[in-house]
């Protein structure tokens, strides 16, 4: 695809993450933070934040396995993904975390088994969206500066 | 130069902030990290609170601010929060992605300036620097009322200084900060000038701390004072004022742990929810006074809150009343007479509760005036117009008209026997400052006279009755004469308010702000230091317009003037007139400039206007 085709490509699939409700404003943030000095931040925050949350996230999963389940330390742990997926935006893990936390409270282990499952998977198709898309973007080259979301 | 409080330059100012940010997720630190630069602020981050800690210990003047995560593994943010606060003394930003209320309710009482939530915004982060531009303001404003006292003979010589404060012109407040040298940091780009600019700041290292914590079990924690401290612990090169700042903040400290669990449910019943959260942290101490009243209202105990402080001599009712009264002193009748104003304080309880409202709003202007009263030098006008310049330029012009100032003066002066109103009016009541609304701004330029003038609180208009200082109705009652609500300059008690606040709520008993007074009073002229620096930790931003205020009214002020007796007793300390004129300093000036009383009217008044 030409260079057109791949900048309205790009343009595309940044605005169907916000669409679909993968993303939220905070992302925009980051891509106002993007700048001559650090042209790859974007890209730079989401790579920081999936290995970070890699490493949560097993945790998560060794708390649930153990028995009886320890809900306030889960409830901490998730608290710390939120925050951490606070981070770029990403409005879907979050809410899968706001309700894994509500399941804590309320002492529901399988509530939060489920969730949990809702979760990665959000957290994983978030990944694979997003590598595609910083990948079409290095591919287009340098694309305009961040437009908000109509 | 221009004061960069009436014009910062956008271009310099705030660059250069030295901000450190400790968080565990490192995600965010890269994002804060980036933004920050992005301001052009001089970040440094942290991932561990021990790590920070240690940062902040080498490099003791080496950060403006701290950014912490509330969360963090090796160390609850909170502690953190509070090591920083008595240590280093600087303002911390908590930031959580938990936005509950009890959360941040935690952090203010905790001393934090200001509590974000996860995902942060760049513009919030843009805007951190004025934190720290409080704090500087009212470090100097403590700072200078130790100046102020031998600034008050001074000022009584000539009064010429105070023509340039009284008279809040532009040109007014720039030439005062020219002659604060502290101002000239600001004006400066780099910030780092500030700390070589005013005077050095003690940092209570571990070892100190534990020194003076020893020292005050020694002595009893309710015959403390900090005269008494520095002699116990025995550092040649800690100043009496030192301490006494040390020790508000301590007593804040103290409270906050002992409210933590009262407080929950006094502020339940406390109406102003922004307040009860508040009050703990002592924003303002100020605030908490208000607060407090509201509670005291409430629980019928220390009614303290502010206006209470004058009226609050031991008699919680008419705390309330004094609250009220001393809210709605606020100058309005800045030209009344003083007895006019007082006694409506008192009279409405109810009002009180609008006191606070508007109490909390002449905390502002009371705290612009407080720290004028301190520090009566010019330099305090400098300040306060600085101070009011930044606040609000307009405001200082009104109160030159009011001139209520002198009002409140007088009545101080009736409420010589006030001293305790003094105290009390540290706490709460902010004395009626002239026109509550100006009074901040007139403080500031009146700032002495303010300081009585203050009463109006703008909040005031709650009491709206009231303006005559409840609080001086209820010393009229002790004294008999007119307590000048003004007292409350609350300046003096910003910091005792808190303190009494705290214990207010909880105990509701007046007896515990009874000992606070006395603490108080006894410390007037340090608590004054300590009462703003207190004001400065627990300003939090929440009321950050007030809580400036009234920290400066408070520092004051920090006579809880709660006790009446405590007053008498108190009294003696602040016979010294340059001691008691702390706050009055520039209330005394203003009182100079402002009506040519004679000087023996104006210590009374000093002590009047000192209680707040």
């Amino acid at each position: 695809m030409d260079k057109n085709q791949s900048r309205r490509q790009v343009r595309l699939m940044r605005q169907s993450l916000f669409d679909q409700g993968f993303l939220d404003e905070q992302f925009i943030q980051l891509e106002e933070l993007q700048d001559d000095s650090n042209p790859n931040f974007v890209e730079e925050i989401a790579t920081s934040y999936y290995r970070d949350s890699y490493r949560s996230l097993q945790a998560i999963e060794l708390a649930l396995e153990k028995t009886p389940r320890d809900f306030s330390k889960l409830d901490s742990y998730m608290h710390q993904f939120k925050g951490s997926s606070s981070s770029i935006g990403a409005k879907k893990v979050k809410a899968e975390c706001q309700q894994f936390r509500e399941y804590c409270d309320a002492g529901n282990g399988e509530g939060c088994m489920r969730t949990f499952q809702a979760l990665k998977k959000e957290h994983a198709t978030l990944k694979k969206r997003l590598e595609a898309y910083f990948q079409m973007a290095r591919q287009a080259g340098p694309i305009e500066a961040a437009c908000r979301p109509k | 130069m221009e004061s960069s409080f009436s014009s910062p330059r956008n271009d310099s100012f705030p660059a250069g902030l030295r901000v450190l940010v400790v968080d565990d997720d490192p995600t965010w630190l890269k994002i804060l990290e980036k933004m920050l630069k992005k301001c052009s602020y001089e970040v440094t981050t942290c991932g561990l609170a021990r790590d920070a800690l240690n940062l902040l210990r080498e490099k003791k003047d080496g950060y403006d601010i701290v950014v912490s995560d509330v969360n963090m593994p090796d160390m609850d943010g909170f502690k953190l929060l509070e090591h920083v606060g008595l240590e280093m003394d600087l303002p911390v930003i908590m930031m959580s992605v938990d936005g509950e209320t009890s959360r941040v309710m935690k952090g203010v009482q905790h001393g934090a300036c200001d509590y974000l939530l996860k995902p942060i915004r760049m513009k919030e982060l843009r805007n951190i620097w004025q934190h720290v531009f409080r704090k500087k303001i009212h470090e100097i404003r403590d700072i200078e009322s130790h100046e102020s006292i031998e600034g008050i003979q001074l000022i009584r010589n000539g009064s010429d200084q105070y023509d340039e404060g009284y008279f809040f012109s532009a040109e007014d407040l720039t030439s005062l900060r020219k002659r604060k040298d502290v101002d000239n940091k600001y004006d400066d780009k780099d910030f780092s000038d500030c700390s070589s600019a005013k005077k050095a700041r003690v940092v209570w290292s571990v070892d100190l701390h534990q020194k003076f914590v020893k020292a005050v079990h020694q002595i009893g924690f309710d015959k403390v004072g900090p005269k008494k401290i520095l002699d116990l612990m025995n550092v040649p090169w800690l100043t009496r004022e030192n301490v006494a700042s040390h020790l508000q903040k301590y007593r804040l400290y103290l409270s906050r742990l002992q409210k933590e669990n009262d407080i929950k449910s006094s502020f339940g019943g406390t109406k102003h929810s922004d307040y009860s959260s508040k009050d703990l942290q002592g924003i303002l101490s100020v605030q908490n006074s208000i607060n407090i009243q509201q509670n005291d209202v409430a629980h019928g105990s220390y009614r303290f809150s502010g206006n209470n402080l004058v009226a609050q001599n031991a008699d919680p009712k008419s705390n309330e009343g004094d609250i009220k009264g001393i809210v709605s002193e606020p100058v309005a009748e800045p030209k009344k007479g003083t007895t006019g104003n007082i006694p409506d304080s008192q009279k409405t309880r109810s009002s009180q509760m609008d006191f606070n409202s508007s109490y909390a709003e002449t905390q502002k202007g009371l705290v612009g005036n407080v720290p004028d009263s301190q520090k009566i030098r010019s330099s305090q006008m400098r300040v306060n117009h600085s101070f009011a310049s930044v606040e609000s330029e307009v405001n200082l012009t009104a109160f030159d008209s009011t001139i209520p100032a002198t009002y409140s003066w007088n009545q101080i002066q009736l409420e010589k026997e006030h001293k305790p109103l003094i105290q009390l009016n540290n706490g709460f009541s902010k004395p009626p400052l002239p026109g509550p609304q100006h009074h901040f701004q007139a403080d500031q330029l009146q700032s002495i006279p303010s300081i009585s003038s203050r009463p109006s609180i703008p909040g005031e208009d709650v009491t709206g009755s009231s303006k005559s200082k409840p609080s001086y109705s209820e010393y009229t009652n002790h004294h008999g004469s007119h307590v000048s609500p003004t007292i409350s300059a609350t300046d003096s008690f910003p910091g005792q308010t808190k303190s009494c606040v705290v214990d207010h709520q909880l105990s509701e008993t007046i007896s515990t702000s009874t000992s606070n007074m006395k603490n108080q009073g006894i410390n007037l002229s340090t608590d004054l230091e300590s009462a703003q620096r207190n004001l400065i930790l627990g300003s939090t931003s929440p009321f950050a317009s007030l809580d400036d205020e009234f920290q400066i009214c408070w520092y004051q002020g920090d006579c809880y003037g709660m006790n009446l007796e405590l007053q008498n007793v108190e009294f003696s300390e602040y016979t010294d007139p340059i001691h008691v004129t702390e706050v009055p300093a520039h209330l005394y000036d203003a009182l100079r400039f402002e009506y040519p009383c004679d000087p023996s009217e104006y210590s009374v008044l000093d002590q009047g206007l000192f209680i707040a």
